[in-house]
């Protein structure tokens, strides 16, 4: 670990807007994240299809008209920048040439498009973390790590401008107790065991990142507050475990920072906002434009602090207007030139507002991702020495901010979810002070889910 | 009877000590394990399962809920193996070829056992092959596959070639879950049903065996 976050990058949290970071990141083809404007960022994936040898010309194809119909929307469009994602599907990561192979064809359409019509843009690449082919998971060794090293390595080498990753590390933990609704294994995942394989991935993939002079981006944490947002979208959790899950999954994703990410954050990382508040650095934000990968409760709040606004994922399909991702670039094209016009007017306060207000009275989900209670969540985190501390920190912040919200009446929160809330309230005040404490119960617990190993237990 | 009426509401509530408490007290007054089994912990869990589909239970109350059935069974299994009760059906699962995703077939395993199934779980990222001996080795009512990625899914029509060719797929029903899945799709590839959520699937599981309740 180099870096320790002990203050706010952004401490006024009025200063949290769309389109500034005060830690620009420069990357790829000219493009400046957080200087002013907010990009699209567009995702794809392949439609139903088999992914292997025998089919791979038909895959190549796919990736070929994807970056022709990136080239021509951004040039119809005339496109003030972009940042293309390509996340790799678990295949592509566990042959990492396969993964470099579409790399280098992305690359070649970017590098086409800058010198042909002078288009910023970038690309991101989002090797799989293939790491949980087993149970427990091994983490620290084993064919897949080395594969995923080399994925990323490769990808860097074949033109990846940002290297990220969704890691899951503790999930084998956090899922279980997620499920249970047992607050002290989901702090014990994300605030224990996830930071400490946080750090172990993170430095290395640092180190390929300067060894190709290639963005370190950032993590997500997808494998866990998305599965909170998911099983709470379907009933099956309460929103505001939901809610308080994202708050408390932040510090895994900072430990990225630490170790020397420099954004901009992932798309499906729905903590962006608290990120930024405390690094400054620009992030990638998804919602309402993203509804063709998944649905959720911050379409609009979302987008509110936002450096690059990205669509998630959408299968190469064809639609009635053309190929499906360009469609979405078209969409989040019209959604970013809103950001950039209300910025260039000055009205980005009113229009950050709209943004925010539409949608934080109707979900506690979307009331923990406003700047200020971003910022609350943030200044709690920063106060506090060690992951574990830090994680409790955001828990507690975000089920006072919750609280309140219903008192003041500014979130309607029916009775099973006050009750939630309470009882959240109750456990996260039972988790000892000592981290130590909390590993030998846990271990008792969950000690057949995981490897101490992976862990450096 | 008022004592399985109690169990029942026990096991709705999640009270892991009362409904083991309640179904040794059962045991001993002389009610058949067959009757402890069907009139009170299934009962209690069929309410359970109606709540989660009306929203009026979320997850972590459910899982108590299996929770406080399973401390029973424990102690109900050896009466219903002495007794020669029948299992109401053994049902495998597992996540397909590729595919690291089991949030879902977890779950559906948890409302299966709870609706008084047994279980084998073959985990994540399971082979054709590994499939076909599975079937050969535990000869399930039924199958149970997940997927939940667009380029796994047609790993679920791969497994199921590979249970047709090894002359097993008489022998067993197949169906399917997850996000990128369809009853069309499950039409396409020959499966035998399509569960959209895990309340759905233990809907889908009964009726394929003729269970009633």
């Amino acid at each position: 670990m180099s870096v320790s976050f002990r203050a706010l990058s952004v401490p006024d949290p009025s200063a949290l807007m769309f389109g500034r970071a005060s830690k620009p990141v420069s990357c790829g083809f000219g493009l400046e994240l957080g200087n002013g404007q907010v990009y699209p960022e567009l995702n794809f994936t392949l439609p139903t299809m088999v992914l292997d040898e025998s089919n791979w010309t038909a895959v190549v194809a796919h990736y070929e008209e994807i970056g022709t119909s990136i080239q021509r929307a951004a040039k119809r469009l005339k496109l003030p920048g972009l940042m293309v994602e390509f996340e790799l599907l678990p295949p592509m990561t566990e042959h990492p040439s396969w993964g470099a192979e579409i790399t280098a064809i992305l690359h070649r359409h970017l590098k086409q498009a800058h010198e042909n019509f002078g288009l910023p843009c970038a690309l991101r690449v989002t090797p799989t973390d293939i790491r949980d082919v087993t149970r427990p998971p091994e983490l620290r060794s084993g064919k897949p790590l080395e594969a995923l090293l080399r994925s990323f390595d490769e990808c860097a080498a074949a033109g990846a401008d940002v290297l990220s990753i969704e890691s899951v590390g503790a999930k084998e933990v956090h899922d279980e107790a997620l499920l249970y609704g047992d607050l002290e294994g989901v702090i014990f995942a994300l605030g224990v065991l996830a930071p400490r394989d946080m750090d172990f991935l993170w430095n290395k993939i640092v180190a390929v990142c300067s060894a190709h002079t290639v963005v370190p981006g950032a993590d997500s944490a997808c494998g866990f507050a998305n599965t909170a947002m998911q099983l709470s979208s379907q009933g099956m959790l309460p929103e505001v475990l939901a809610a308080v899950v994202r708050a408390a999954s932040a510090v895994r994703s900072l430990v990225a920072y630490e170790c020397g990410a420099r954004g901009p954050s992932k798309d499906c990382a729905y903590e962006g906002p608290i990120l930024k508040a405390i690094t400054g650095t620009p992030i990638a934000m998804e919602g309402k434009s993203a509804s063709c990968a998944h649905f959720s409760p911050v379409g609009n709040v979302a987008a509110a602090m936002c450096d690059l606004w990205s669509n998630e994922s959408v299968q190469n399909v064809r639609l009635l207007s053309g190929p499906a991702p360009e469609a979405y670039l078209e969409l989040l094209a019209y959604d970013c030139r809103l950001f950039n016009q209300a910025l260039k007017s000055g009205t980005e306060r009113a229009y950050q507002d709209l943004l925010v207000e539409s949608d934080v009275h109707l979900s506690p989900q979307a009331y923990i991702l406003s700047p200020l209670s971003t910022g609350r969540i943030a200044s709690a985190i920063v106060k506090e020495s060690n992951h574990y501390a830090m994680t409790l920190a955001a828990a507690r912040e975000s089920v006072l901010i919750l609280r309140e919200a219903g008192q003041k009446k500014e979130l309607d929160l029916n009775s099973r979810e006050v009750e939630w809330l309470e009882r959240i309230s109750r456990d996260l005040d039972a988790l000892p002070v000592d981290e130590q404490q909390l590993l030998v119960s846990m271990q008792e617990r969950y000690g057949h889910l995981f490897s101490a190993a992976s862990y450096g237990l | 009877m008022k004592e399985l009426q109690d169990l029942a509401q026990s096991v709705e509530q999640g009270q892991v000590q009362k409904v083991s408490g309640l179904t040794q007290q059962l045991l001993d007054s002389g009610v058949s394990p067959q009757t402890i089994l069907n009139d009170g912990l299934i009962a209690g869990m069929t309410v359970v399962g109606q709540k989660m589909r009306s929203g009026e239970m979320y997850l972590p109350e459910v899982l108590q809920s299996a929770s406080a059935m399973h401390g029973s069974l424990k102690i109900l299994k050896p009466h219903l193996v002495r007794e020669g009760a029948q299992s109401r059906g053994k049902i495998m699962v597992g996540t397909v070829k590729g595919d690291m995703h089991d949030i879902g077939k977890n779950l559906v395993s948890i409302m299966l056992q709870g609706a008084g199934f047994d279980i084998v779980d073959l985990g994540l990222n399971v082979s054709p092959q590994k499939f076909v001996e599975a079937i050969s080795a535990h000869q399930p009512a039924i199958l149970g596959l997940s997927a939940m990625l667009t380029t796994t899914m047609l790993n679920m029509k791969t497994t199921i070639e590979a249970i047709n060719a090894a002359g097993l797929r008489s022998s067993v029903k197949v169906i399917i879950g997850g996000a990128p899945v369809s009853q069309k799709f499950a039409d396409e590839i020959g499966a035998d049903g399509y569960a959209r959520d895990a309340v759905l699937a233990v809907d889908k599981v009964k009726q394929l065996l003729g269970v009633s309740a």
